[in-house]
């Protein structure tokens, strides 16, 4: 098992340079100029000056080369002197946004807690909705039940998140005024009151997000456990005595949620991905809003650095789906 | 006298296990099991009828119905629905905008129709597009061995990639040089298509080669090479219709990833141009003013929804209508 985490890691990382080399290569076809905005008054000399302070002079490869350095060397050191207190770090160039030229990693630190907050709390939600739907509509299969959680969750997997995200604004922030339509980032939590506030803003992004999420995940859990329910060792637990609340909650639920566990892995870089639209929705300024923001200022760096994380976390993801389900289930051998 | 003897007149009776069973109804071809089957499945079956009659309405629809979408009708502008004269009789309606108009007086039901157009067009190529690319990679990565490590690598590469943004960024960065070379539209819908496309095939291609993985060691593939089938006319006539039944359940669902993807760009207004409708382009236009006219964000946002709806039921009754298994029962 050990073997092949190392491998599939060792593995990862020429998969994770060929991508941000290819996002690299398509960005340098981007037809936008940074130097748009200087004044016509400005002379060339000067503007080619400009121009390779922002790391623009050098031929791509030297760029892409640049880029990797800063961005698996630089920025790693620059963590250890925060964390630390060290000082490595002094003067060495950083990946520099070109809308406000500061450092990228650090404008992503700061909006990555939003993300993380909204995203995170709306996977736990759909989690633990979704799993009690799908098993208790696959052992009451055709029920009432069953029935209309199918078509509730095959409403949640139709419906983009850019329909139900207005829906909800109009009705539960227009009509009946309870909860508010923006999402405001600057809120701190201290106490009782300011902590109600902060989860009457987090209700409406949360339940755009966990409905997705729950539809899928309950489909699958339902698919699972109904492989499951016909298999011979339920036979074998009901015949030996045990009781129906233990054959399915303990034997045929904990085989049942194998697969959903990889799933839930696989899900969550797409989660992140999927949540740009629900952060532009409600205004939360996360990764996903600081994506789009970059991408229409034509700030390329940015993007390239934001890209290649969601790369990275698919990967990495991807990596921790396929280890846990070697984990999980031990009729899986990878060696 | 004892009743020993078999009357003369009475037929012979062979014994019950030995008796010939005539086939007591004709045999049925695959095709009428599979539309039995998928004939069960109530939502199946409305998500077909509902798919004919919005692709028909996109497509006749602009042509009973030839209101320029485009024209500004600056006099009639901000109609409502006539069907909010039910509940407020003071509400600015008229059978001259059935569906209402926008704030530049444009007609919304011809604005429907033609953006269900743009939004069913794009659909439908991306859906063939993919389809086409996914199952030509697994077809070849299944049948020819030596290709097989290096394709499957790219598409496990192109599964790592990060679908949304990789979409945004290339829609923005090829936007001026294509529209150049294609005119507005024309160079929008190709490569919003092309894009969709290629960040789609890749479970259709997994799914197409593991099939034919199995299929070709199967003993008909054999016997076909046997007597000098070419290898292109054995995974033409052999191994091609026996993966059409995985390929059309994705088929249905590329349909509907393509129509959310499409809308979802148009919203995040990297789609099409601005005096271009589709669903998602009317929907995200009509956000800012929901709270006064909320039919401008449901009307398009429950077209986008309802089909997909029904392509999704639509997958999901084929599923269970071309799975042998699940047929019959």
């Amino acid at each position: 098992m050990l073997s092949y985490a190392t491998r599939r890691l060792v593995l990862s990382i020429p998969t994770l340079l060929f991508i941000s080399f290819v996002i690299f290569m398509l960005l340098q076809l981007a037809p936008g100029d940074p130097m748009a905005q200087v004044p016509l008054t400005v002379p060339p000399e000067v503007k080619q000056k400009m121009r390779e302070a922002l790391g623009l002079g050098e031929p791509p490869l030297v760029q892409y080369w640049k880029w990797l350095v800063q961005v698996f060397w630089t920025e790693p050191k620059v963590f250890i002197d925060w964390a630390f207190g060290t000082n490595m770090t002094e003067g060495a160039q950083r990946v520099i946004s070109w809308q406000t030229r500061s450092p990228v990693m650090d404008i992503i630190i700061q909006r990555i807690p939003q993300t993380l907050w909204v995203v995170g709390t709306a996977y736990v939600v759909a989690i633990l909705i979704a799993i009690p739907v799908g098993v208790y509509s696959a052992y009451k299969q055709y029920s009432v039940f069953d029935q209309a959680g199918t078509f509730v969750t095959m409403i949640g997997f139709s419906i983009p998140p850019f329909f139900t995200g207005p829906l909800l604004i109009v009705v539960f922030s227009v009509q009946l005024g309870w909860f508010p339509s923006i999402y405001d980032t600057t809120h701190v939590v201290n106490d009782w009151g300011s902590f109600k506030i902060q989860l009457q803003q987090m209700i409406m992004p949360v339940m755009v997000l966990a409905l997705q999420i729950t539809a899928q995940l309950s489909r699958y859990m339902r698919a699972s456990m109904l492989d499951n329910l016909n298999q011979d060792y339920v036979r074998t637990a009901r015949a030996k005595g045990l009781s129906e609340a233990i054959v399915v909650n303990v034997h045929v639920v904990r085989n049942s949620l194998i697969p959903v566990v990889t799933v839930i892995a696989l899900g969550v870089p797409a989660i992140f991905g999927g949540a740009i639209i629900t952060e532009q929705v409600f205004k939360v300024n996360g990764i996903g809003q600081l994506l789009i923001t970059a991408l229409f200022a034509n700030d390329l760096p940015m993007v390239m650095t934001l890209t290649f994380i969601f790369a990275v976390l698919i990967v990495l993801f991807n990596l921790v789906a396929d280890i846990l389900y070697g984990l999980l289930d031990p009729r899986i051998r990878y060696d | 006298m004892t009743d020993n003897t078999t009357p003369a007149d009475e037929p012979l009776q062979a014994i019950e296990a030995l008796a010939d069973k005539e086939p007591s109804k004709p045999p049925r071809s695959r095709a009428k099991d599979v539309w039995d089957q998928f004939r069960k499945h109530k939502g199946a079956t409305f998500g077909l009828g509902f798919l004919i009659f919005i692709t028909l309405a996109v497509m006749i629809g602009p042509m009973l119905y030839d209101v320029d979408p485009q024209k500004p009708d600056i006099r009639n502008k901000n109609f409502r629905p006539i069907y909010v004269a039910l509940w407020d009789a003071d509400a600015k309606t008229g059978w001259l905008k059935p569906l209402g108009s926008d704030q530049l007086g444009r007609d919304q039901l011809a604005q429907m129709l033609s953006g269900g157009r743009a939004s069913m067009a794009v659909g439908w190529a991306a859906m063939v597009l993919s389809l086409f690319i996914g199952t030509a990679v697994g077809v070849a990565a299944g049948y020819f061995k030596r290709i097989d490590g290096l394709l499957m690598r790219t598409t496990d590469l192109f599964l790592a990639l990060p679908i949304l943004p990789l979409l945004l960024l290339a829609v923005t960065l090829f936007r001026q040089p294509l529209t150049a070379s294609f005119g507005l539209e024309g160079g929008m819908f190709i490569l919003i298509v092309t894009m969709i496309a290629v960040t789609s095939w890749m479970p259709t291609a997994r799914i197409v080669r593991g099939d034919i993985l199995a299929i070709k060691e199967r003993e008909f593939v054999l016997a076909a090479r046997s007597i000098g089938t070419t290898r292109f006319k054995i995974i033409r006539r052999h191994l091609l219709p026996n993966v059409l039944s995985p390929i059309m359940v994705s088929a249905a669902l590329g349909l509907a990833t393509a129509i959310i993807t499409e809308s979802a760009l148009s919203f995040l207004g990297v789609g099409f141009p601005s005096d271009f409708p589709t669903w998602g382009k009317m929907l995200a236009d009509a956000v800012v003013r929901m709270e006064e006219f909320p039919e401008r964000v449901l009307l398009p946002g429950i077209a986008i929804s309802l089909t997909v709806l029904s392509v999704n039921y639509l997958g999901d009754g084929l599923r269970d209508a071309l799975d042998p298994r699940i047929r019959g029962r």
